[in-house]
């Protein structure tokens, strides 16, 4: 009998793999694909090189004022020398400390958080007390604290506060607006979607003039909120219209078994809702969540009309300085490039949640 | 608990009742505190000012404009401006998003990653920082009027503007209208008729190009026949500036392209997530059905794809009609910053004025969901 020893598995054609089979099959299939691949090429050679120019080859770094910026690359040096103002706003400058330590506790409670197992309720105790620490180190006024002004902070800072005070607590009012709007109770539901319908129907702006404008005339005189404050109570109702969209497109994944099924157990509405059906929901909308969050980050760039000192106006700030007139475009493309990387991480990690919850359906 | 709380109808009925007075209480305690605080500050009340005189002027006004002009009129020129900075950015950020998102589905990898980079990077940048950076930036930084650049002596860009040619419509000019309004007409009945026929007999007729024929030889036609009544008025310069044509200033032009590019990204994601929810299968029995990739992607992919995109790309045009708002930030006169910024401080009546213009972008919002509901209902699946 014969003996057929396998044979290994003769390698593919050198046309087949390898990267000249990788460009050939995506970049030169057809003539048409030749063409794109041309265009393409020359997009990138209209773009790129130029830029690269611009921001590196010719751009200056050494230095501490705008003599040292001779010639047509980009002066970091500007950026260098007001990074401060950039990140801080018109923090005191002896003080800078503790917007740093706030930073640096936000690092350290992320890390925390992520990497020690366990310890549940230490991390949450933690999590529940760092605004009141931030706000406590960030305002004084306590425990030998000078006091500062709402009206110093700004640049990435305020961007901050404004952004993650707004993404916390439009939360729970988004939540408490979505279940209005699904009740049973017809005044309630009406309510809600009116408000919900009406806020999303007009531009952040009105409602930042709004609350910036009209907001002090609803109250007794003596109740007065800083400009700071009127800015969050905006954006805090703005988004939570929006967030409250979101959550009620999770309650429609929900299926119907689930609130019978709470139901026959004897739960309570707010058992019910809270046990069963919001876990699954916010779950559900996550992703949704995170996009409604990127555009309240990118939102908060609204709040310099108001008359605020973000991130983006210094931009204005910096640049209009008489010893660096003409720095607006090193201003704004630094400025962009931090909303980015914040704004495009987020994305990103939005999309790996997207991928690691889809798994759980299938 | 006593007995009757427990009867969940009652208890709905005690929670509204709870809700009403509450909700009520906290509109008297408003009410209240804002009369009296209007009363202290001296503020007026009441919708009077809109027929009082505005006494500013509008750079910019579609419409006549005069600072001996009511705030009712400068609420008009502000709408008016918004509807037509919104009108180009969506003609602007359809055609552009339409390319990007081609681009992104093109087998082509060097195509397909610039399109992904650009809807990655302009995305996720605030479209504030972006209109800033057309405006005090790129604009800012064209030459001065006497070193313009020149497009073929019609067009010149500078640093007050883009001057192009203005179209003027002599007498008969209507005939042109009347022709296009004929080929539309028209086309809509060769449509139905090559249909039919199409149905009954199988033979096919060349409609596209009828169509085209149609669009832009009777219009030509009509012009030829009533003596070319349509003359363009090219800009000229005189000292420091132009005149004659049509200009558009920075400020414009800065929303507009800020607002396109921005828009732009999203409606090029919304193509690129209906065409590829699309199933294979839909491909793959198109092409057993012999059909050609363009038959492919007209009759079979584009009908589905454009039921999941058009909603959210309707949603993306409300957005851009709202983020116009923004304007306020580098001065081009629309609703927010003529009427919602200086009417607004000249009258002193912040409640009434924001009150009007957010009714208005209200209404706006309202007739764009109508729309949409009136496409997804056309747009359901028929089943049977």
């Amino acid at each position: 009998m014969a003996v057929y020893p396998p044979q290994p598995t003769k390698e593919p054609p050198i046309s087949a793999r390898g990267p000249i089979a990788w460009i050939r099959h995506n970049l030169l299939s057809s003539p048409y694909n030749i063409a794109f691949t041309i265009l393409g090429l020359a997009i990138l050679y209209w773009t790129v090189p130029p830029f690269i120019k611009w921001a590196v080859i010719d751009a200056h770094f050494a230095g501490d004022s705008k003599s040292a910026c001779t010639g047509g690359g980009a002066c970091w040096v500007f950026i260098k020398e007001k990074l401060d103002m950039f990140l801080f706003g018109f923090y005191p400058h002896d003080q800078l400390w503790r917007p740093k330590s706030v930073f640096a506790a936000v690092l350290a409670l992320g890390a925390f958080a992520k990497f020690v197992p366990g310890l549940h309720r230490l991390k949450l105790t933690l999590i529940v007390l760092f605004p009141v620490f931030a706000y406590l180190m960030l305002h004084g006024g306590h425990f030998g604290l000078s006091l500062v002004e709402t009206s110093k902070w700004g640049g990435l800072l305020l961007t901050l506060v404004i952004a993650s005070v707004g993404i916390v607590l439009s939360f729970p009012i988004g939540i408490l607006l979505a279940l209005g709007r699904q009740s049973k109770l017809p005044i309630i539901k009406s309510l809600s979607v009116f408000y919900i319908e009406f806020v999303r129907g007009v531009p952040l702006i009105t409602v930042l003039f709004m609350a910036s404008v009209v907001l002090p005339l609803f109250f007794p005189e003596g109740v007065n909120f800083d400009k700071l404050a009127r800015a969050l109570i905006g954006i805090t109702f703005f988004e939570a219209a929006y967030v409250a969209e979101n959550i009620r497109s999770g309650f429609q994944a929900i299926p119907k078994g689930q609130y019978e099924a709470a139901d026959a157990l004897g739960l309570s509405y707010w058992q019910k809702m809270g046990l069963v059906i919001l876990p699954q929901a916010i779950k559900v909308t996550i992703p949704n969540l995170v996009g409604t969050f990127i555009s309240l980050f990118k939102d908060t760039s609204l709040v310099m009309i108001i008359g605020l000192f973000d991130l983006l106006a210094m931009v204005n700030v910096t640049a209009n300085d008489r010893d660096w007139l003409g720095m607006d475009t090193e201003g704004y493309v630094f400025v962009a490039f931090i909303f980015w990387i914040f704004t495009f991480s987020m994305s990103m990690y939005s999309k790996r949640l997207e991928k690691r919850l889809d798994t759980n359906n299938k | 608990m006593p007995a009757f709380l427990r009867n969940e109808k009652v208890r709905g009925i005690l929670y509204q009742i709870i809700t009403i007075v509450l909700f009520v209480a906290f509109l008297f305690y408003i009410a209240q505190n804002t009369a009296h605080n209007i009363e202290q500050r001296g503020i007026k009340t009441g919708f009077a000012f809109l027929h009082a005189t505005a006494g500013f002027d509008i750079t910019e006004a579609p419409i006549p404009f005069s600072p001996m002009d009511t705030h009712l009129k400068v609420f008009e020129v502000g709408l008016l401006n918004t509807l037509i900075v919104s009108f180009w950015g969506i003609v602007l950020s359809s055609l552009l998003g339409l390319l990007i998102g081609v681009w992104r589905l093109s087998p082509n990898w060097l195509i397909n990653r610039i399109a992904a980079a650009y809807i990655e990077t302009f995305r996720n940048i605030p479209v504030l920082l972006q209109i800033l950076f057309w405006y005090n930036v790129v604009l800012a930084t064209l030459p001065a009027a006497r070193h313009s650049l020149n497009f073929f002596d019609t067009i010149f860009i500078n640093n007050r503007g883009f001057f192009m040619p203005e179209l003027v419509f002599g007498p008969g000019s209507w005939m042109i209208g009347a022709a296009l309004f004929l080929a539309v007409v028209a086309i809509y009945f060769t449509h139905r008729w090559a249909k039919k026929r199409q149905e009954e007999t199988g033979e096919q007729f060349p409609v596209f190009l009828t169509a085209f024929i149609l669009l832009i030889g009777l219009p030509l036609l009509a012009y030829l026949v009533a003596g070319r009544p349509v003359t363009a008025v090219l800009p000229e310069l005189h000292g420091f500036n132009f005149r004659g044509g049509k200009t558009y200033t920075p400020e414009f032009l800065a929303l507009l392209f800020a607002l396109s590019i921005y828009t732009a990204t999203f409606i090029a994601e919304a193509i690129r997530s209906g065409i590829e929810a699309v199933p294979k299968g839909q491909k793959e029995a198109a092409t057993s059905l012999g059909l050609s990739p363009m038959q492919q992607l007209r009759l079979v992919i584009l009908p589905q794809a454009v039921r999941i995109a058009i909603p959210s790309i309707i949603n993306q045009y409300l957005n851009l009609i709202k983020n116009s708002s923004l304007a306020a930030a580098i001065g081009y006169p629309e609703l927010v910053t003529i009427f919602a910024g200086t009417s607004l401080n000249q009258t002193g009546q912040a409640l009434e004025i924001l009150l009007i213009t957010m009714l208005t972008y209200l209404l706006i919002s309202l007739i764009v969901s109508l729309i949409l509901n009136w496409f997804n209902a056309k747009m359901k699946i028929k089943e049977r």
